[in-house]
This record gives structure tokens, sequence and C-alpha cells, in this order.
């Protein structure tokens, strides 16, 4: 049986050393390369290259239309279909439907973000080829890694292994797919 | 079981973090109390006990079910008692967990990291009570999802002009994203315990949860988004929830209930509430697992100042709310303020005081705040003073309708404390179950303070 490469891995002992390779690697002019890291580090972004995303985006017209969707629900039903007379007062009372729209902008915001961040990133997947890199457990605890993958251009076998080991890692190896 | 810490330096010296941490053994410390297998003595003791009174919930419960709710003290006109006292209470105390966990994070204080993971799981359970009682109390709990706005063969939609219907999208909201937020700060702790297991049972259970997590660069790049957006969102949100929850009285004419310093003296109250019942939960869980090192003296400090802080709003209210009974010139309000001060129930009002404002003040004592015991006693007293300020706020305003033909009195039946108690075993045994399977503390975020994680400034 054959087996695809996925990429090429180094392991590193700190974030430090992460950033470091992060830049060196982005400089070299690779640009499919991820970094895995057992907490959020901003500088580590920044350096492969990662600005801004959609998430924003998402969570406001999510909350558009959960605003649009609890004053809809309110005036539809007061209003439309069982407007019902209560000591004379008119059946659009706006101020009253504040509260109820409120919530939905908040839920349907919440929700937006959520979902988005999970679908973005293309979870649930419960398989992917990088767990089977050596000592990959480490990166949800005190290791860090970066993975050079091999649909990059850029990308030869021997060169890609040369230049991570120049990054002084602990280990580099192969990620089979 | 004072420490020796606070003899020796200010709470405002010592680090959020105790030295000597590295990212191994933060991970370690944490996930071992859940992957370790054993758990001390404490928590065997502390389960059975909840886990007895979780029966008497679901005795009373079923007692409920069979008899109605003419097994409680309510009546006319006290149609309000233990179950909305209760209500309110446990959704106050929910209120800190979201404080902690969104607020704090806006203001960036760090010192949030190593609670805000128990005071949100508290949140969620504290919300669990809370949501089981106007259930309860409507009667006929089996057809409890007329409260949403669905369509039916009834052809009847809620009345979106009642503040009790605005509660129902509060609460049920505030439910909903208070366990997004829970489950999204989750993620890459449960990854750890995942790629941490003892078994493949374990593996594989955490493993489903965590989703394949892999701590991916650009995934953390749009999960720090994520986790801003919905620190954002749950701000205004956890403000709205007491607001309108004091809106299902501040709407009402009935003396006593119709104040506009309702909704920001409810908040502050559930904040307050919120960081007793922190304290309460926190100062024995350092012990009993040995956290001291990252629950320091410094969060101890500081919760205590919190509640100290937000001790002086509540008290605010209620000198509020005497003030504008006297300056209205209404009988009916001045009527009640004089049931409070020597009417039947004016012992309560008077706990309520010492509790609640009294006791509160040996806070301002370095002293006080620097020893666990006497925190532990303050935060105690709080939870008993925010409990009886809703009993004063329901049962004092309503025995004592405009006409005196329709006063009354309210005396609370063994069924009433039962379920009131049985909602403490459901909390507790929800809380342990947590402790056991859940690390209790955020890994990741406590990652963010070993002193190796924190990069040269230079870049």
């Amino acid at each position: 049986m054959e087996r695809t490469l996925y990429g090429m891995i180094a392991e590193f002992n700190s974030p430090q050393e992460l950033i470091d390779a992060s830049k060196a690697a982005h400089d070299e002019g690779y640009t499919h390369l991820d970094a895995y890291s057992p907490y959020p580090i901003e500088e580590v972004c920044e350096a492969i290259g990662l600005h801004g995303n959609k998430l924003p985006l998402i969570v406001l017209l999510g909350g558009i239309a959960g605003g649009l969707f609890g004053y809809g629900l309110q005036y539809w039903t007061t209003v439309i279909d069982y407007p019902l007379n209560l000591g004379g007062k008119p059946f659009h009372t706006w101020p009253m439907f504040v509260p109820v729209t409120f919530e939905c902008i908040i839920l349907f915001g919440a929700l937006s973000a959520v979902v988005g961040m999970i679908a973005l990133n293309g979870l649930p997947m419960p398989y992917h080829p990088v767990f089977n890199a050596p000592n990959f457990e480490r990166a949800s605890s005190d290791g860090f890694f970066l993975c050079i993958e091999a649909t990059d251009p850029k990308f030869d076998k021997e060169k890609t292994r040369g230049f991570l080991a120049r990054l002084q890692p602990q280990q580099v190896s192969e990620v089979e797919d | 079981m004072e420490d020796t810490t606070s003899k020796t330096t200010l709470p405002e010296d010592v680090p959020i973090l105790a030295p000597g941490h590295s990212f191994g053994s933060v991970t370690a410390k944490i996930s071992d109390v859940v992957l370790g297998g054993t758990q001390p003595r404490a928590w065997w003791i502390g389960f059975a006990v909840a886990f007895t009174l979780l029966q008497l919930l679901l005795v009373s419960i079923a007692y409920l079910f069979v008899e109605g709710v003419g097994i409680w003290g309510i009546n006319v006109p006290v149609g309000w008692a233990f179950a909305i006292i209760n209500l309110v209470w446990w959704i106050g105390i929910g209120h800190a967990g979201t404080l902690i966990s969104a607020i704090l994070l806006l203001f960036r204080q760090e010192w949030r990291t190593s609670i805000n993971r128990f005071a949100e799981a508290m949140t969620l359970f504290a919300l669990a009570c809370a949501g089981l009682f106007p259930i309860i109390h409507a009667g006929r709990p089996w057809v409890a999802y007329w409260l949403l706005p669905y369509p039916n063969s009834m052809l009847m939609w809620p009345n979106f002009r009642s503040p009790l219907v605005w509660d129902v999208f509060a609460i049920s909201t505030y439910t909903l994203v208070s366990l997004l937020f829970w489950y999204v700060g989750l993620l890459p702790d449960l990854a750890t315990l995942r790629d941490r297991a003892k078994s493949k049972l374990q593996a594989q259970i955490y493993g489903l949860f965590a989703m394949g997590w892999r701590g991916s660069a650009r995934h953390w790049h749009r999960y720090e988004t994520a986790y801003l957006l919905l620190a954002g969102l749950s701000t205004p949100l956890v403000l709205s929830v007491h607001t309108v929850v004091s809106f299902d009285f501040a709407i009402g004419i009935v003396p006593g209930w119709h104040a506009t310093v309702f909704p920001p003296y409810f908040v502050a109250g559930a904040i307050y509430a919120g960081f007793a019942m922190v304290l309460t939960i926190a100062i024995p869980l350092r012990r009993v697992y040995g956290m001291e090192d990252f629950i320091t003296m410094r969060h101890i400090d500081l919760m205590a100042q919190v509640m100290l802080w937000t001790g002086l709003f509540v008290a605010y209210g209620y000198a509020v709310e005497v003030f504008m009974a006297w300056y209205s010139g209404s009988i009916f309000e001045l009527q009640l303020l004089n049931t409070r001060f020597v009417g039947p129930y004016s012992p309560f009002y008077w706990s309520l005081i010492f509790f609640n404002v009294l006791v509160t003040q040996t806070l301002w004592l370095r002293r006080v705040r620097a020893n666990t015991v006497l925190l532990f006693l303050v935060a105690m007293s709080v939870n008993i003073g925010m409990w009886l300020e809703r009993f004063v706020i329901i049962v004092m305003s309503l025995h004592r309708d405009f006409l005196p033909s329709s006063w009354g009195s309210y005396v609370p039946t063994f069924w009433d404390y039962s379920t009131f108690i049985g909602s403490l075993g459901l909390f507790a045994t929800l809380l342990f179950l947590f402790i056991r399977f859940v690390p209790m503390i955020s890994i990741f975020e406590m990652r963010t303070l070993v002193p190796e994680a924190k990069l040269e400034e230079s870049e």
C-alpha cells in the first residue's frame, strides 16, 4: 500500500522557537504551512500570514437576522395574526417588543459565532494526518510544532527537511497521510 | 486554614500564578484530577450528601405532580413564594460566572483565568435549578412548552407585552449562550484530556467532544475571534437577564415592586450573590485539591473586593427603596414600609439588613479578606441574605394587598423547604460531577500565565 506524504513537521520546545521558525518559513516563501501550539500565540498567526477572518461579519449578519426574526415574530403575532385589544392600547406596542428583540439578537449572534468558528475550522474532524506525527500529543500540552505541507509549491522532501533542521528543532519527521 | 503567605505579603503582591510552574506542570496538575481516577475523601462525602438531597428534590417533585401546588404554602394573595424566590436567587447566583468569563475578559483582568471555568459551570448549574422552579410552579409542567411561540392548534400566541414572556426569552437565551461559551472554552482542554487519556474509552469520549481539535494556528486564530465576540455578546446579555427578571416585579403596580431602581439594584445583587457563591465553592475547592498555586490569595482578595463593592450597591438599593416609599407620599408604599419595619415578617427584613449590609462591611478589613475561614462565613452570610432579600420583596409585598380585606399571610410548608433544599442537592450533585469529569480550571488559559509564555517585548 502506498502512502502519500502530507508534509514535514518540526517539533519545538518553546513558543519563542516556534515564532522564529514560523517567521523563517514564511520568509523562505512557504505558504502551505501550519503551526500547532497548546495555547493561542498571536505572533505565530502573524508570522504565517494570517490576518482578519470572516467571523465578525458572520456574527454581524447573524445578529441582524436575529433582530429581524425577534421583532418580526412579535409584530406578526400581536398585530397581524392575533391582535388582542388590551385596555385600548395600540397593537403595535414597539417599546414592549425591545427585550425579546434584544435577546434574539444575542442568541442568533452567539450561535453564529460558535457554529461559524466550528464550520470555518472544518470541525468536527476526528482524523487528521498531523495526528500521525511522533510526539504530537504534546501539541495539547507543552509541545510546539511547525508543519510544511506537501501541497506547497516550494515543497521538496529533502530541501524542506534540511530547511527545518536548520531551525534547530527537537526533531524533524515526515507526516504520512 | 489561614494562608501562610498572607501573613508576610500583601494580597496585591501575590502573583496570580505561583512561581515554578511550566506548561507541563500546569497541564498535569489540572488534568490529573480528572484522569487520575481516585478522588479525595471530601469528594465522596460531598457527593453522597448532595446526591441524597437530590433524591429529596425528586420525591418533592413527584409528590407535587401527584397533588399539585396546594402542597406548598402559597395562597391568595401570596401566590408567589418559595418557587419564585428560589428562581430569582438561583438566577442571581448564575450571574457571577458570565461576569467573570465575559466582562473581566474584555477588561483584560488576567486573574479571571483560574476561576472562570468553574464559575461558568456554576452558572449553568444555577440556571438548571432556576429554570426548574417556574416550570413546576406553573401547575401543569407537562405543558410548559406553551411558553414558547409555536404555531399550535389553539391558534394562540404568547403575550409579548408581558414581562413573564420576556423572562422566558431572557433565561433560555442566557442558558444557551452560557452553555456555548462554556463549551467553546472547554474545546482545547478536551483535546488535552483526549491526548493524555489513560484508557481507550476515556480517549474516545473526550475525543468525541473535542471534535478533533489539534491546536492549529489557523484554528486558534478563529477561535480567539469567536471567544472575544462571545464575550462581547454575553456582556450586555448578563446585564439584561436580571433586568428582565426585575421587570417581572417593576412593571407590576404592587407596592414595593413598582420601582425604577429595580433593574440596576437587581443586577448588582446578582453579581453580589454570584461572587458569594464563587467564594463558597472556591475556598474549599482550592484546599481539597491543593490548587492554592492557581487560585491564590490574590484571587480570593479580589473576589472579596468585588463582593464588597456590589454589596454597597445593594445597600444603596435598600436605602433608595425606603426613601422612595417615603418621598412618594403613597399610603400603600408607606404601609408597606411600616410592615417591613415592624410587621409580622419584620424579623426577615432586619436579618436581611444584618446578613447583607452589616456583615459585608467586615470586608473593608484586610485581615478578614486574607482569612479564608472568615471569608467563607461572610460569603455564606451573603448567600442567606440574598435569599432573604427575595423573600422580603416577594412575600412581604404580596401579603399586604391594597385593600385590608385582601390581606393574608404565608407560612411555608415542609414541601416548600424540601424543594428548595433539594435544589441545593441538584446544584451540588452537578458541581461534584463537573469536578470529577471536566478540568475545573481552564488549562490552556493557565498556560498563557506560565513564565515561558511571556515573550520578549521587542517584537
